[in-house]
Order: structure tokens, then C-alpha cells, then sequence
């Protein structure tokens, strides 16, 4: 815990760094080594959901340098100004490691590639336990099963239940059109007699603990389920689903620039990716940190590097404005006070 | 010497300006206040809609059960407590105060844990035999998780009330006849009074504004008045709505203290 040492303290010899991740999201030793080599200390800070970390970086109620958005969310502060450019300068790593095919996808929010450098991707889709289902998980549809009452697990953010509701209905997941809503919404509201818990992060240890037999998870954690229970299988829905990548991005008003370049330059390095890679066990888009990868069987793994070509219906989240936004979240607790 | 003892509560003054009356002004004037900065009642008014007076009705109703749980099992307690020699009745004090050294958060995901499907009462319960207990995730769990996090608020200002109870004026009223009911209900439940009330607004208030037990407790399923404010502060980041939902709450807790008030006349209300 020697990197929380608050925003009080001076930094090392060569100034601080502030970053603010998703919670569990790095290899702490990686920080450490970071701090050693360019002796500027790293203050570390951790949100559970996009939603949570937006207002607090939009107020500047705290000061951060280096924030791990997703992909909807870095659009939405691209609108709002709140993103620096990067000078790739002084970031050669990123250009060298990260595939061509991450900088593409990354368009969808960032047009230019010029505010994002790609730090996980991924998938979401359904984690099941093979001892407690009778039958192959193909489907979003199957979360909607009586057979499954008090064994599913959906997850407790807007867009990610819209996400399954609106695939399971054929209508994109950024739709606003409030017909469409209309439908997901009370799609989601006859789930909910079905479902256990709406739960973030927990879904991973109430799987691995065979609390539920079915979870809607992001595929980064079944890996690391996986390797705790053998018992779970994770599976693509046949309807498609959400590809997701979480990127670096340095704010308008950060204080240390230059820190910050440097950190995320320090994060693509393929030796310290392949590290993140390995602790958190959520895809990297940096491909010569999977040429790294020691094991065949997750360097070519299907949940870690899905071939998305073979795939016609995923999409990527976008921002939906300030009205759809607030169009979403009033559904959502329509579903929730149900 | 009086001057003295003003400078003394100076960092008090100063505590409560910074950290109660300005972030009281704060939710007026987000609350009273649309996003363009416009005077509206618009966000108090919001609590007529249909989510957010369920969210509101079943907190209320959640909470009065719990309180009035809580009410039944610790007034025996302080009783007993109450009526123990000194060295006896501090060792007890010491057992219940204790958990509370412990963090609320850590204390409620143990009770998740514990409440499982797969958890530790249910393995134990199906070694036995006996049927699971499936309460996870409902109101149940939910008003236990206050029962249990609340109950000493409830235990220590009864326990003060009572042992202030002067021994004369109960051997007083036995001495002119009454027998242990009557002294109960005419003399010792009356003198309580200070301590039930202050028992009460401490278990009422702090249950009727919580959505950390429903949200780990309730699975999420059950939203809680608690719950839509936090929403509209993390995820939905409407701090308009979500002041103006806290200034509605705010008026039950002002409801609440008026009647304590009212009953506690003479001050001597046993708050912590």
C-alpha cells in the first residue's frame, strides 16, 4: 500500500504521476518497477464503473493525470473536452506494439487516434458452471429461462443490462430510439424475478464459489474464474454482443503531463504488458507482449484473442448524448424499483 | 475564564461550518436548482413519481420494522444490563461494543457470506439435514443487516436511561403496593422515555438513509430512497436530483427529531 500516499506528499526526484484505473487492473510490482526506473511516483487511485469515475474528473474535485476509460465513456469526454492530445513522441512504445487492428477499432470513438492509447480489450458474454446447466449456453435468451430462476447473475451497470436486453430483441445497443427502449425495459423487467443479484465485480468470486449457474461477465475474468473453478465455460451469445477496449487517456487539466506520457509509454512496453496481462487476465492489444506468452494455450486462447471476424453482430458502446443518457437511466431504475 | 472556554470550542465552530452547514447549503441549492442554475422544485417535486415513492415507502416501511425490531430485543438486554453489578455490566457493554470496532462494511459482506445459497449457514444447515435458509437478496436480509448493524444505537441509550432510574422510586412504588407489572408500565417504562426516543432516532434515521446493506444484502434488486439518491450522484451524475431527493428525506429526519423533542421536554435525552 506504499502507493497510496496521498496527494500531500512532494513525489519522487522527478515529480508524480496520478492515475485512476478500474479497480484490480494492474500488476501493482509493474507501478513499482515504474517508480524505480524514471523515480517519479505514481499515486494510484481506482473506480468500479465508468459512471462513477466520469463526475468526479468532470467536477476536478480531484486531480488526476492518466485516467483507463472505456471506449462510450472516452467519447463522451472527447465531447466534453475534457482529453489532452497525446504527443506520440513521447510514446514510441504504443505505435511500435499496439496491432493495427486496436488503433482501427479505437476510430469508432476516437476518430483520430490522437486522445487513446488501447490498454485491454474484450468481449462480454455469458460465464456458466457445466455441473449446473443440462444443456449447451448459446443464447442471451437463456437468462430469460424459468429453469434458471435464482441462478443468474446480471450486471448492476445501465449499459451493460441494456446491452443484453437489446441484443436479445435484435435492436443495436446505441439505440435511443425509446420505442426500442421501451421493449429492452420491460424485457429486463420479466428477468428480474429470474435473477439472483445485479452485481460488478462480484460476479467473478459468486461463480467461482457456485453461488449462480449462469453470469453475464466480461470475458477478462474467465480466464482468472476459469483457473479458480474448472467448472466454467464462457461463450460468445449466437445474438452477438459488446467489444470493448479500455484506453489510456491524459486529462485536459493534468498537472503532470509529462508523467503521464511517460507512465502509459512505460504500460506498452511488452515486457510490462505481458505482466499486466498475466496478473489481471484481461486481453492485451499489445501484440508483442503476446508473442511473449509463454503458454500456446492462452496465447491462442478463444476467450483471451477471439478471431472477431467470424463474428457479424458485435458492436462497440458509443456515447449517446446527454438525453439518451438520461433516456437509459431512468429506465434502468424503472427496471430497478420494479 | 469564559472567553478561555470560547476559544476551547473554536475548532468545533469551525468543524461544523465547514463540514455540516456548507454542504447543507450545498444540497439547497443543488436541489432548488435546474441544470442551466434556474430557481425549480422540479427535483423535490420528483419524488411523486412512481420509483422514487416506492424507493421512499419501502424504506420507510423497512425501517420502522427494523426499529421496532430492535426495540423488542434491546430493551430486555438493558434491562438486565441495568439491573448488573458495575464490574459485571461493563464486561457485557464491552461484548456489544466490540463488533463495532469492526468495519460496517466488512461486518454486512460477512453477513453475505454467511447468508449464501452456498454459504456458511446453509452448509451447515444442509450437513443437518434441515431445509436452506433463502433469504439472500430479499427484505429480509435487508432488515436483518439493520437489525444487526443498529442494535447497539438502540442498546446503549436505553441502557443509560434505565440505570439512571433512581432505586428509591421504584422500592417506593412497591412499598405502596404495586406489583412488578404495575411498576413496570407506571414507573420504569415512563422514566425510559428519553432513552426510547433518542434509541429510536438512532436506529430510524441511519436505516431509513441506508443503501450499502440493501445494495449487498438485497442483491441490488430491492432500491431503497438510500439507493436512488447514490445513483443519482455515481451513475447518473444528476447531483440536482439527487439533492433534491435528500432534501425530501431530510424533511422525514427534521419529522423525527421534532417528535423526539417533543417527548424529551427535560433535556435529558440519553444521546451518545
Amino acid at each position: 500500500m506504499a502507493l497510496m500516499t496521498g496527494c500531500g506528499s512532494k513525489g519522487g526526484e522527478n515529480g508524480q504521476v496520478i492515475v485512476y484505473n478500474w479497480g484490480e487492473y494492474i500488476d501493482p510490482d509493474t507501478i513499482t518497477m515504474f517508480e524505480e526506473e524514471t523515480g517519479i511516483e505514481v499515486v494510484y487511485d481506482e473506480f468500479e464503473t465508468n459512471e462513477i469515475m466520469y463526475p468526479k474528473v468532470e467536477s476536478g474535485a480531484a486531480e488526476y493525470d492518466v485516467v483507463c476509460p472505456s471506449d462510450y465513456m472516452i467519447s463522451k469526454m472527447i465531447e466534453n473536452d475534457l482529453l489532452a492530445e497525446l504527443n506520440f513522441e513521447n510514446i514510441p512504445n504504443a505505435k511500435a506494439n499496439i496491432g493495427e487492428q486496436y488503433w482501427e477499432q479505437s476510430k469508432d470513438f476516437d476518430p483520430e487516434n490522437k486522445y487513446s492509447v488501447p490498454y485491454c480489450w474484450g468481449t462480454v458474454g455469458i460465464l456458466y458452471n457445466k455441473t449446473m446447466v443440462d444443456e449447451p449456453i448459446t443464447s442471451w435468451a437463456q437468462l430469460w429461462d424459468e429453469k434458471y430462476a435464482d441462478n443468474i447473475l446480471m450486471q448492476d451497470s445501465v449499459r451493460d443490462a441494456f446491452m443484453v436486453a437489446e441484443k436479445l430483441n435484435g435492436f443495436s445497443m446505441n439505440t435511443v430510439d425509446e420505442s426500442e427502449l421501451q421493449i429492452a425495459k420491460e424485457s429486463l423487467i420479466e428477468q428480474k424475478p429470474l435473477v439472483q443479484a445485479y452485481v460488478i465485480d462480484q460476479v467473478r468470486d459468486k461463480m467461482i464459489g457456485n453461488e449462480a449457474a449462469i453470469g453475464v461477465i466480461y470475458s477478462g475474468e474467465a480466464i482468472y474464474t476459469q483457473r479458480e473453478n474448472p467448472d466454467l465455460e464462457y461463450v460468445i451469445p449466437e445474438e452477438g454482443t459488446n467489444v470493448w477496449i479500455n484506453s489510456w487517456v491524459v486529462l485536459k487539466n493534468a498537472p503532470n503531463k509529462e508523467n503521464a506520457e511517460k507512465f502509459i509509454d512505460f504500460m506498452c512496453r511488452p515486457d510490462i504488458a505481458l505482466k499486466n496481462f498475466e496478473y489481471i487476465t484481461y486481453s492485451t492489444p499489445n501484440d508483442a507482449a503476446r508473442e511473449l506468452i509463454e503458454d500456446e494455450e492462452i496465447k491462442n486462447s478463444e476467450i483471451a484473442f477471439p478471431d472477431l471476424s467470424q463474428y457479424s453482430n458485435l458492436e462497440t458502446f458509443v456515447y449517446l448524448g446527454e438525453e439518451g443518457d438520461a433516456l437509459y437511466n431512468e429506465l434502468w431504475k424503472e427496471v430497478k424499483s420494479y | 475564564m469564559t472567553s478561555k472556554r470560547k476559544f476551547l470550542a473554536t475548532p468545533y465552530v469551525f468543524w461544523s461550518v465547514l463540514f455540516i452547514i456548507v454542504p447543507l447549503c450545498m444540497i439547497f441549492y443543488y436541489g432548488l436548482t435546474d441544470k442551466t442554475g434556474a430557481f425549480t422544485l422540479e427535483n423535490i417535486a420528483a419524488i411523486a413519481t412512481a420509483e422514487h415513492s416506492k424507493a421512499l415507502w419501502l424504506s420507510l416501511l423497512l425501517s420502522v420494522i427494523s426499529t421496532i425490531i430492535c426495540f423488542f430485543l434491546a430493551y430486555p438486554l438493558a434491562m438486565i444490563l441495568a439491573n448488573m453489578k458495575v464490574n459485571q455490566h461493563s464486561f457485557i457493554i464491552l461484548i456489544f461494543i466490540l463488533p463495532m470496532w469492526m468495519n460496517f462494511l466488512l461486518r454486512t459482506l460477512a453477513w453475505q457470506t454467511l447468508l449464501e445459497k452456498t454459504g456458511v449457514i446453509n452448509s451447515v444447515l444442509s450437513f443437518f439435514g434441515l431445509p436452506g435458509l433463502n433469504i439472500i437478496n430479499t427484505p429480509y436480509a435487508i432488515i436483518l443487516g439493520m437489525v444487526y448493524n443498529f442494535l447497539p444505537f438502540m442498546v446503549l441509550p436505553l441502557y443509560n436511561a434505565l440505570s439512571k432510574i433512581d432505586e428509591n422510586v421504584i422500592n417506593a412504588a412497591k412499598d405502596l403496593g404495586a406489583n412488578k407489572i404495575q411498576t413496570f408500565f407506571r414507573i420504569i417504562l415512563p422514566l425510559s422515555v428519553p432513552g426510547i426516543i433518542s434509541g429510536i432516532t438512532m436506529v430510524f434515521v441511519p436505516a431509513l438513509t441506508t443503501f450499502v446493506i440493501s445494495t449487498l444484502l438485497g442483491g441490488s434488486k430491492i432500491l431503497l430512497i438510500g439507493n436512488v439518491i447514490e445513483q443519482e450522484f455515481t451513475q447518473a451524475s444528476n447531483w440536482h436530483l439527487g439533492s433534491g431527493l435528500s432534501i425530501v428525506l431530510m424533511l422525514f429526519i427534521i419529522i423525527n427529531m421534532i417528535i423526539s423533542t417533543v417527548f424529551d421536554k427535560d433535556g435529558e435525552g440519553a444521546m451518545l
